[in-house]
């Protein structure tokens, strides 16, 4: 038995050149509450990883350079 | 996998709202006590109250409401199923713990002359005590947390409570949803603050996470508590809310009710007296929904624009601040249009009901050494700053426990079958996803379990949950964080056959909809005045059995009795 990829949109868009990951920032991944957030370790930028997104904002509202947008997820949207 | 191994005194399992303040509690009845805080997020912005909060439920401040009005209003409100000693623990510590709060930082609505600004959105007395600034909430806890040395791990969840000779605690175990190592903490005493289970029915819009409750709050202490022989009490008055549709956030009518808004029916008229969440409330709005007066809306539209804007600010700044633009996005404006409003799928939840671990006024639980907190124990309709308060008594409680407590002894079996049970999913490459387990497991609760409720549907549910538990043991984990989802969808399988066996049991209808019986409509208090508590029996099945009510400290006349049973609007011919 094989597992299938499903793509989706992400509810949580990163400004890559507002992020400042790169300098050591995880500010975003570190409050998630249900830890969808990553670094991108080629990029060095934060990106939503999986799409379990409860659309709460402290990433966005934490963030210190103002790169994090959420938006509520196209299901419910 | 690696192993790591700790020992503390408490451990507190939950850094939400109740944990932190159990910590800083236990830590200040005794600092000689090793105090750590554990939660499988962040404990800066984890919980229920992740961004906020805009207000106090349930405050009984000296001057507005007395602990006996306060007992008295949740006793009716709960069709009487109440320990009332419990009760009153919670309403007589909660000026007090109001006070504390309010030293610590946090901003209170005041009146000109500073007086709490109290207002009333209950049936029959005032208790909610608005928060504007609210949102500052868990940098407060957070800075307790530091100044009283409180020990924290992030981002390790908790799986399984471990026991001694007794069936005392001796330890909690768990592992890293990031690097997956296992965790063994020895310890004298455990206090659960793990929330509401909010993620067992699927929310109408399909997706996973858009629940009401932090969607981390999936009811693995439930499962936990069970698995360590604890009871936990009245699990079929379930948890169902009056939510924004899709959004299925509150929407939220103890904030708005106070200014003039209210619950209305697709003619914009007002159809239920009171806005408190209560069972009779929610079948009021159940009836309306299907008796063809449907949709519901939160009406607002005739409210000064003034009025409107303070609304806004409270709504869209505190708990769930995405609201606003929720409502940006579907062209949703209180001024224009009234927002339609659903019900939620079922929960597990004692801060807006009564479902949970049991616990007596001192925190305790049926097992020793054990303690719970918040949305996750029993304590009727305690919200937020009833997990304040019952944070504090089990802090306080485990610590003077811990001081006459010897270490117990570990169980190696336990520990090695649990690592075996964790390491599992990671161990397969094939085989169903965590997420094909738990939407399954999900919908079917939607599907049979959902009230009203009805025996011959229990039956299939209970059998198809058996067959997805059965299924579950081919689940597979390509990660640390697949593999919190896949032990979280365990809990989930647990918390659903408790809801069922529970739901059963009570061969009668009682708390409105969350306990509406099709098989037994009648509320029966002849038989059924009772608690139900639910166990892990002898041979590893679930046993449910009756509970008799405890005396009455205050006295409930036969008028007050039916209050809630009173909620909906009453029209005369002349008015019709």
């Amino acid at each position: 038995m094989s597992i299938a990829t499903t793509l989706t949109q992400a509810p949580v868009v990163v400004d890559e050149s507002k992020c400042i990951a790169e300098k050591g920032c995880t500010v975003c991944v570190d409050v998630c509450p249900l830890d969808v957030l990553a670094i991108d370790m080629l990029k060095k930028k934060a990106f939503m990883k999986y799409d379990e997104c409860w659309y709460c904002l402290p990433c966005e509202t934490d963030c210190p350079t103002d790169a994090v947008k959420v938006s509520i997820p196209y299901l419910l949207r | 996998m690696k192993r790591i191994d700790m020992e503390f005194d408490i451990v507190v399992i939950g850094g939400g709202t109740g944990g932190p303040m159990a910590a800083v509690k236990a830590k200040q009845q005794n600092p000689q006590l090793k105090v750590l805080l554990i939660d499988k997020a962040h404990v800066k912005r984890s919980g229920a109250i992740s961004m906020g909060m805009d207000g106090l439920n349930n405050a009984v401040i000296p001057g507005h409401a007395t602990p006996e009005q306060y007992v008295k209003e949740i006793t009716i409100a709960n069709d009487g199923i109440v320990d009332q000693e419990a009760v009153m623990a919670y309403a007589a510590n909660s000026f007090d713990m109001i006070q504390e709060l309010d030293r610590w930082g946090v901003k209170f609505e005041k009146d000109e002359t500073g007086d709490y600004a109290v207002r009333k959105v209950h049936h029959l007395g005032s208790y909610v005590l608005p928060m504007p600034e609210g949102h500052h909430m868990k940098k407060i806890l957070y800075r307790q947390l530091k100044r009283a040395r409180v020990e924290i791990t992030n981002r390790v969840v908790v799986t399984r409570l471990l026991t001694g000779a007794d069936g005392e605690i001796t330890g909690v175990m768990g592992f890293d949803c990031r690097t997956a190592d296992f965790y063994v903490i020895r310890c004298k005493a455990a206090v659960l603050s793990t929330g509401a289970a909010g993620r067992i029915g699927l929310p109408a819009s399909g997706y996973l996470m858009g629940t009401y409750e932090n969607p981390t709050n999936c009811g693995d202490g439930h499962a936990m508590a069970y698995h360590a022989g604890a009871d936990l009490a009245n699990l079929e008055c379930f948890q169902i809310n009056p939510l924004i549709k899709d959004y299925n956030g509150p929407a939220c009518a103890y904030v708005t009710g106070p200014f003039g808004g209210f619950t209305a029916n697709s003619k914009g008229e007002r159809f239920i007296e009171c806005d408190y969440w209560s069972g009779q409330m929610m079948m009021e709005f159940y009836n309306e929904l299907q008796g063809g007066n449907g949709p519901v809306f939160l009406k607002l539209d005739h409210l000064a624009a003034e009025t409107i804007s303070e609304i806004e600010h409270i709504l869209h700044t505190n708990e769930r601040p995405s609201r606003g633009r929720f409502h940006e996005k579907r062209g949703n404006d209180y001024r224009k249009q009234m927002v339609e409003m659903h019900i939620s799928e079922i929960g597990f939840c004692s801060g807006h009901s009564a479902s949970g671990i049991w616990t007596n006024a001192r925190g305790e639980t049926s097992v020793k050494g054990l303690y719970a907190a918040g949305d996750c124990a029993s304590v009727p309709h305690n919200y937020m700053l009833g997990a304040f308060v019952y944070g504090r008594l089990c802090g306080q409680n485990a610590a003077d426990y811990c001081g006459g407590a010897a270490k117990g002894c570990i169980d190696d079996g336990a520990i090695a079958a649990e690592e075996a049970r964790i390491g599992a999913p990671l161990a397969r490459s094939e085989g169903l996803t965590p997420f094909q387990i738990e939407y399954k497991t999900r919908r079917l609760v939607n599907d049979y379990l959902q009230p009203p409720k009805i025996t011959r549907k229990y039956e299939i549910g209970l059998r198809r949950f058996d067959e997805v538990r059965e299924d579950a043991t081919a689940m597979m984990a390509t990660n640390p964080h697949e593999l919190m989802r896949a032990m979280e969808a365990l809990s989930i399988l647990d918390c659903a056959e408790m809801a069922a066996r529970a739901s059963m049991f009570r061969t009668e209808s009682r708390w409105g909809l969350y306990h509406y019986n099709i098989d037994h409509p009648e509320r029966d208090d002849e038989n059924w005045f009772c608690h139900t508590l639910l166990s892990r029996d002898a041979d590893g099945r679930m046993s449910v059995r009756k509970k008799a009510i405890e005396p009455y400290i205050v006295p409930i006349d036969e008028e007050e009795r039916t209050a809630y049973q009173r909620l909906r609007v009453e029209r005369s011919a002349a008015a019709a």
